[in-house]
Formats: C-alpha cells, structure tokens, sequence
C-alpha cells in the first residue's frame, strides 16, 4: 500500500456514524452527494475546510452507532486519504475494509498532533511520521485476512478471486 | 474448557468442532436483513458482483422500515430499488405498506428468527434477536450482499462478558432500564467487539419484550451481539409464532469469560441518558429540571405492545402537557391492532397523542417527529446522538415509556411517581 501524506483534522472520542454522515440525508447512497454532508453535525464547516486527501486523525470509537456503510462511502467520496483513530467501533471497522476505505488505529497519534499537522502514514512500514517535530509512531498492524481484503480491493472483490480459487488467505 | 452459548451457535454453523475468541471464521446465515437505507447498497453490490439469484429466497428478509411511508421522492426510489429486486428474487419476507413494521420489533413477532440461529443484519440494531437465544449483529451492506450471494458470512469469533442480574424490579423498571443502567455502568465501548451475555435469577422475571430492549441496545455498549439463555418465556413465545424446528445452546459450566458483572437490580431505578451518549444515565431523580417540547413512544427498542399499555397505564385519564408534542409510533400492524382493540389508542388520542404508523421515522431523525434547534425530546429509542432526531443543536433523552409518558404530562423530565 502506498505511503499517504496529508494535513490532518482532529476529532475526540465516540464519533457516531449520525455525526460522520447524518440519517436525514440517508435517502440516497449516491457518494458525492452523501460526501457533501460529510462530518456535518460533529463541524458543520468541515467540508468547507478539508481538501482531498486530507486525513482523519480521532480518539476512540470512530464510526460507533449506526451500520450504515454510508458513513465510510462518505469519507471516501469526500476524499479523506484514511482515518487513524485510538479504536473503530466494530462495525465501522468492517465496512471500512469491506469497502476499501484505509483506516488504521493508534493509541499515541491523537493526543500528539493538531489540526493542520501533516503525516505520513507508512502502512506496509506499520508506522506514522509526523512531519513537524518529526516524531515516529507504531500502527497496530492490519490482521492478516483485512489486509488480504484491501489488497482483493474490498470483501466482493475478494469473494470473486476466492471464487476464482485464486485467494491466497480466507479464514477458515 | 467449554464454549459460551455465543460461541456454540457460532460453532455449529460451520464446519468446525470447536471456535475459540478471536478466531476468524466463516459462518453459514440462517437470516440475512436490510432495509430500505441499506438494502439499495447492497443489492448495487450484489449486482456488480455478477449476483444473478441469492442464495436461498427463504432466508433473506428486506423491511422497507426506515423513511417510510416515502418521506420523499428518493425515499420512493430506495424503496422501489427494494421492491424491484424483492419481486425479481421471490424474496419470502418482503415486508412494505400494511404488513410492513419496525424490523427488529416485526421479525420476531413474525416468527422469523428462532433461538440458536446466526443472523446479519444491515442495520446495527441487529443485535436485538439475540433476546431469543440466537447469535445476531449488525453489519454493512457489503457484507450484506456478501451473505446474499453466498449464505456465510465472515466473523472473528468475539469474547464474551456475562451481566449476573440479581433481585426483584423496582416499580417501573423495565429492560430499557436495566440496558441502560449496564451501558452508564460499562460505556459506549465497554463491550467493544464482544458478547454479552445475561443471565442470573432476574431474567425469570423479565418479558420477551423486556429481553428484545436489552438485547437491541447491546449495539449501544460498542458489542457485536447480545444474548440472553432459551428458558420458558422463550419456548412459549416461540410456539405461539413458528413451528420450525429450533436448537437451544446453553453456556458450557466452564466457559470461559472476559469479564463477569454483578448487577443489583433492585438497585435500580428508571433511568434516563442524558445527551449525547447512551451511557450519560441518570436515575429518574437525579434528572433535575428539564423541560421538554416532545415525547417520543416507539422503536424497535420500546415500540412493542407492552410498551404501550405501560404508556397508556401511566396516561389513562391525563393528558400530555399544552407545550408537548406526545408521538406513539406503534411498532409492527399487529401492535397497533392490538393497541386498538385494548383501549390504549383511545388513551393515548384522549391524552392529545398523535398516533403515527409503525415506522423507524423520528428516531433517528428521519420524519415524523423531527426536532428544531433548541428543541428537546425524551424518547423510548435507542440514540441521543447529536443530531439524532433533528437539528444538530436539539436534545434527546432515552427512557422507558412510563416516563416518556409521565414526562409528557409534566412537561418535563419525570417519573410516573412524580405525577399527582
């Protein structure tokens, strides 16, 4: 996976999926038009702000709440380059790899950075830099069977290649 | 060392002798949901996929639940990409219009999950089945279109924490309170990725509606399933709704647990969440004064018709304050029917209710019951998010329905015994 740069926008703990993408526009999954709502009621000017290829950085929880895989569609369409929080809420973390949307979780980076620092998020490295101070931080490693869906490009993309019988790792 | 009852059910869906927490295993479906927010992602993927039949017509159900009746013109169009592809599959449980209810209150009612069964479901609150003896979570919708191509789906096998419940309720203590008074006590991730499994001498005494609250917001406490033993009140609730043929897994002795909670429940009194986090309770009398614009009695956490004769007890004879709007969304047709032939429609009219139809709507501020900024609701759902049930800058207060009830009346947050 390629080494992703970009300026960071902070969030604290327990950022619910209503928040990320609220219910009220759930009447499309067209992305950009859920990506036009993107973070709205945790800052409603954060579309305003961000600029694609930005960066999430969060406390604990990201994407608690809601199962709706419009929450990581959102972000993707909206051009957030990943999400690096202190822990996922379970069922974000799945879609978020389902769908192919890179997040990676670290306990240090969110209570050492603010918004407007870059980093660089070295995910084959298993590290994050960041580039004022130019600090190095450990990211909990990918399990084996996530990092084989991101690379089969999402879960259907690897159900396709599983059923090509050409996977290399399923579990079970 | 023996496997928790999450863990057998698991198990017993694959090929496998025994799972262990933490592994990763592929397990066949017995029930694979969505509505009509998340069926339309699901069915786009399942196409794209090269999806031309699922996997058994039988076992899917679609509920078009969420922003129905059609709020709007794209409301209509995700329900007809439903219907389209309901009809195109032969879908069994296709449920829309007059047969159509809050998913997690009508499936049950319908008799169309049964205990020991693995289900998944594009909706977080997925997890409410597991008040019937059953392994189930939510998911996305990939994940969703996953299990209707393929009948399995992908799990990391979770650790289970047991909840003890001891002692007799106090009056007006129901599951939304003991749930909710678990969630204050371990957070909205104190069961991140786990399983949480109730048992002790309490839940003799508590309804299957009671154990379906609880279960529906384990999702609340960040778990992937909650999960309550097969006893009786499952058995008798079963048989009067299916004759399918069921297996009722029980807990090894000597399972092994993450954690074990003692909770006191004749400590406990009606609790209210606070904005913005279900695990912000209060007992009822510690709310302090906090006036509120809208009561709220529905979901498929509180929307069952239990849920309604404990509204209509509490508002029998009174009504809800001028400056309160009193919603009663009963959840499913049968509820409301039944609601209506016990009097309780009557009560909840005479009381200045509107009576809305069975639909997710205001809870998760999707129509119906939608608050300006500066707007506060108590509501028996299952989220006080911000934004939740309208502006970013409204309120929403869980609780049960007898307070959502009393609250009304008083116009502010407030006990039933608080009532003159």
């Amino acid at each position: 996976m390629k080494t992703l740069q970009g300026r960071i926008w902070t969030f604290g703990d327990n950022i619910d999926t209503d928040a990320i993408i609220p219910a009220r526009y759930l009447n499309t999954s067209d992305p950009a038009s859920l990506a036009a709502h993107c973070m709205e009621d945790a800052d409603p000017d954060f579309m305003k702000k961000m600029k694609p290829g930005d960066i999430l950085v969060a406390g604990e929880n990201f994407g608690c709440g809601s199962s709706r895989e419009h929450a990581p569609i959102a972000l993707k369409a909206a051009g957030i380059a990943c999400v690096v929080a202190k822990s996922f809420a379970r069922i974000f973390y799945r879609n978020a790899f389902n769908m192919g949307l890179p997040i990676f979780e670290s306990g240090e980076l969110h209570d050492r950075v603010t918004d407007g620092d870059e980093i660089e998020v070295d995910a084959d490295a298993g590290r994050i830099r960041t580039v004022r101070g130019g600090g190095v931080l450990a990211i909990e490693p990918i399990p084996p069977f996530m990092q084989q869906l991101l690379t089969d490009g999402g879960l259907m993309g690897h159900l396709a290649r599983k059923a090509a019988g050409r996977a290399e790792r399923s579990p079970a | 060392m023996g496997m928790t009852l999450t863990e057998k059910i698991l198990c017993r869906h694959t090929h496998l002798d025994r799972v262990h927490p933490g592994e990763l295993i592929s397990a066949r479906v017995d029930l694979a949901l969505a509505n009509d927010i998340t069926a339309p992602i699901a069915i786009a993927e399942f196409r794209r996929a090269g999806g031309t039949q699922v996997f058994d017509r039988n076992k899917i159900a679609l509920v078009c639940d969420h922003f129905t009746p059609n709020k709007d013109i794209d409301s209509a169009g995700q329900c007809r990409t439903v219907r389209a592809f309901a009809r195109e599959q032969a879908i069994v449980h296709f449920y829309e219009g007059g047969n159509c209810g809050v998913e997690h209150a009508l499936l049950p009612e319908q008799g169309v999950v049964l205990p020991g069964e693995v289900v998944i479901g594009a909706d977080s609150h997925t997890c409410t089945y597991g008040a019937l003896g059953a392994f189930a979570t939510g998911v996305g919708s990939t994940d969703l279109a996953a299990a209707m191509l393929t009948g399995e789906a992908w799990f990391k096998v979770p650790e289970s924490m047991k909840f003890v419940l001891t002692g007799a309720l106090k009056p007006w203590v129901s599951g939304k309170d003991l749930i909710l008074h678990i969630i204050g006590r371990i957070g909205v991730d104190g069961a991140r990725y786990r399983a949480m499994e109730f048992s002790g001498e309490t839940l003799g005494a508590l309804t299957m509606a009671d154990r379906l609250t609880m279960a529906n917001m384990a999702i609340e406490a960040g778990a992937k399933n909650g999960i309550f033993p097969v006893d009786d009140t499952t058995r008798a609730y079963v048989a009067a709704r299916s004759d399918r043929r069921y297996v009722a897994d029980t807990s090894d002795p000597d399972a092994a647990y993450r954690d074990v909670l003692e909770i006191d429940c004749s400590a406990i009194e009606p609790q209210v969440a606070f904005p913005h986090l279900p695990s912000n309770v209060r007992g009822i009398g510690e709310v302090g004064d906090v006036r509120i614009d809208q009561a709220v009695i529905g979901s498929c956490t509180n929307g069952r018709i239990e849920d309604l004769r404990v509204g209509a007890r509490v508002l029998r004879g009174r009504k809800a304050a001028r400056d309160v709007r009193l919603l009663v969304l009963p959840a499913t047709p049968s509820v409301y029917r039944a609601a209506l032939e016990e009097g309780l429609i009557a009560v909840f009219l005479d009381a200045g209710a509107v009576i809305g139809p069975p639909t997710c709507g205001p809870c998760l501020g999707g129509h119906m019951g939608i608050l300006a900024a500066g707007e506060r609701a108590v509501a028996t759902t299952n989220r006080n998010f911000v934004g939740r049930m309208g502006h970013r800058e409204s309120e929403v207060y869980l609780a049960n329905p007898a307070v959502a009830a009393a609250s009304a009346v008083l116009g502010r947050l407030a006990g039933p015994d608080d009532l003159p």
